[in-house]
């Protein structure tokens, strides 16, 4: 479970996150959604310590992440896996090479296995007979399956996840928003998703926080969100006509 | 914010980042397996074009020296010596540094810039692993390690390159210029050259991965960043080639 108390970050005069609080439960996965700018991929920087807020806390399972030094810090680290919006592969490692990486850096498994748990990882993502291939010679959903067995590697108790959807067609979005949900339930992990995808939200928003202009605007989940008559929520989730539709045939 | 404050917090910039370079590696099988990468990136990788540039120098000093000693005063060997003294004392650590800020300068501060940007410089700091000494500490090692070897191989190509094209137009005599190139060698000037080397090779590549590691933005800023690391890099070059012959040759 991660809690945030309070939490506050401007860059400059520019003020992005206003006393923000949330919890984000162990074994759901926990949205994090609002327009563009409205500081939500900020917010996950800051849970993750990639950037520092000026207020408030960050507590991983009541363990204060933020007050943390630098070398503290490494032990929450190695529970926390991180899937980015461009990926964040390594562009001069193999596939085999991104997954292993940080079985090289954290474990003294043998070579035997690590090779065993990156096959695991690989295959756990629907991933064969890629291990020597480069991420410049993979599709764009194949690179997110990479980044996302990279991110289970160590078998961590945190999952982040930022914008999974981004630049896939729909059906490939549907099957890595199927993936996070599934390794959410089977490893009992806190999953975090930044996202503005309504698909998204609606195929594994199990607890969700709306953000407006950098302050939490809405808590709730993927039901409850159909039903609000918050103003802002309204407006974001249904900004296009197909929302809109579907919004109609539930009232039905 | 004036221009000094900012140099100021560049300079503390500059310092905090070489404070996390210098920590001890999480991985030492890693950190050989990087060292020995950029080894060969910075070394094999330049010694192409350190022997184009070293050969042809060579030959250019040697050249425009006897073109310009035209008393009979002075001995012929003379040209073996002043090509000598110019291509141990400043061409090879020098000059060959300047080259260096352009190659591998450039190539680090956009290869930083790219992971900055494409968020891999992120995804170390998320496993918990200190970005700046796993990718910037085996660069610094490498360049210091293997910078000195090239500068060395540097000094014999100039040599030969001013013997051949000396003696194949004929402004040298063969066995003056070899008599010139040994006549009152101080081994004193070499130390001093390689002083010189490590000292640039520290510069280059801390000065273009500090503006390498920092890129904010897109595309346009990486290709930004190696001009600025470039350009840092030489002006460094130059500042302390002044500072050490100052202090070691005065």
């Amino acid at each position: 479970m991660i809690e945030v108390k309070n939490i506050s970050k401007a860059f400059g005069e520019k003020q992005v996150l206003t006393d923000i609080s949330a919890l984000f439960e162990q074994g759901k996965t926990n949205l994090i959604i609002g327009q563009s700018g409205c500081g939500k991929s900020v917010l996950l920087k800051c849970i993750v310590g990639l950037e520092e807020v000026d207020e408030g806390q960050v507590m991983f399972d009541g363990r204060n992440f933020s007050a943390m030094s630098f070398n503290e810090r490494k032990s929450v680290r190695k529970e926390i896996g991180m899937l980015f919006q461009g990926n964040a592969l390594f562009d001069s490692m193999t596939v085999e090479e991104n997954v292993k990486f940080p079985l090289d850096v954290y474990t003294q498994m043998s070579e035997e296995e690590k090779l065993e748990r990156v096959n695991f990882c690989l295959k756990r993502v629907n991933l064969v007979n890629v291990n020597n291939r480069y991420p410049a010679e993979i599709s764009g959903g194949m690179k997110k399956r990479v980044g996302l067995a990279r991110a289970i590697a160590l078998n961590p108790r945190y999952l982040f996840v930022d914008e999974p959807n981004s630049g896939l067609d729909p059906q490939t979005a549907i099957v890595i928003d199927a993936l996070i949900k599934e390794i959410t339930q089977e490893y009992n992990m806190t999953t975090v998703v930044v996202t503005h995808d309504m698909n998204s939200v609606m195929e594994i928003g199990e607890n969700i926080l709306f953000l407006f202009q950098g302050k939490a605007w809405w808590k709730g989940n993927k039901n409850e969100i159909v039903y609000t008559d918050n103003k802002e929520l309204n407006d974001f989730i249904f900004a296009s006509n197909f929302m809109r539709r579907y919004k109609e045939s539930f009232s039905k | 914010m004036s221009i000094i404050t900012r140099q100021i917090q560049i300079m503390g910039q500059y310092y905090l980042l070489m404070y996390r370079t210098f920590s001890r590696p999480e991985s030492w099988k890693m950190f050989r397996q990087l060292f020995f990468r950029e080894v060969e990136n910075i070394g094999i990788g330049s010694l192409g074009i350190v022997t184009i540039i070293s050969v042809f120098m060579g030959a250019v000093v040697t050249i425009q020296t006897a073109a310009n000693i035209d008393s009979p005063l002075i001995p012929s060997y003379s040209v073996g010596y002043a090509s000598r003294q110019t291509v141990i004392l400043e061409f090879a650590p020098t000059i060959l540094a300047l080259i260096f800020a352009g190659k591998i300068g450039s190539n680090i501060a956009s290869e930083l810039g790219t992971m900055r940007i494409s968020e891999q410089i992120d995804a170390l700091e998320i496993m918990g692993i200190n970005s700046a000494q796993f990718l910037i500490l085996p660069k610094i090692c490498a360049a210091v390690f293997i910078n000195p070897f090239l500068v060395i191989i540097s000094m014999f190509q100039g040599l030969f390159g001013g013997w051949l094209f000396g003696s194949l137009s004929g402004v040298v005599i063969p066995s003056q210029f070899i008599y010139g190139i040994q006549y009152g060698f101080r081994p004193f000037d070499v130390t001093y050259a390689l002083i010189k080397t490590l000292v640039f090779a520290f510069l280059i590549t801390s000065i273009s991965a500090f503006h390498g590691y920092y890129v904010r933005g897109g595309a346009l800023e990486i290709g930004k960043a190696s001009t600025r690391a470039v350009v840092s890099s030489s002006i460094f070059i130059l500042l302390f080639n002044y500072i050490i012959t100052q202090l070691l040759l005065i």
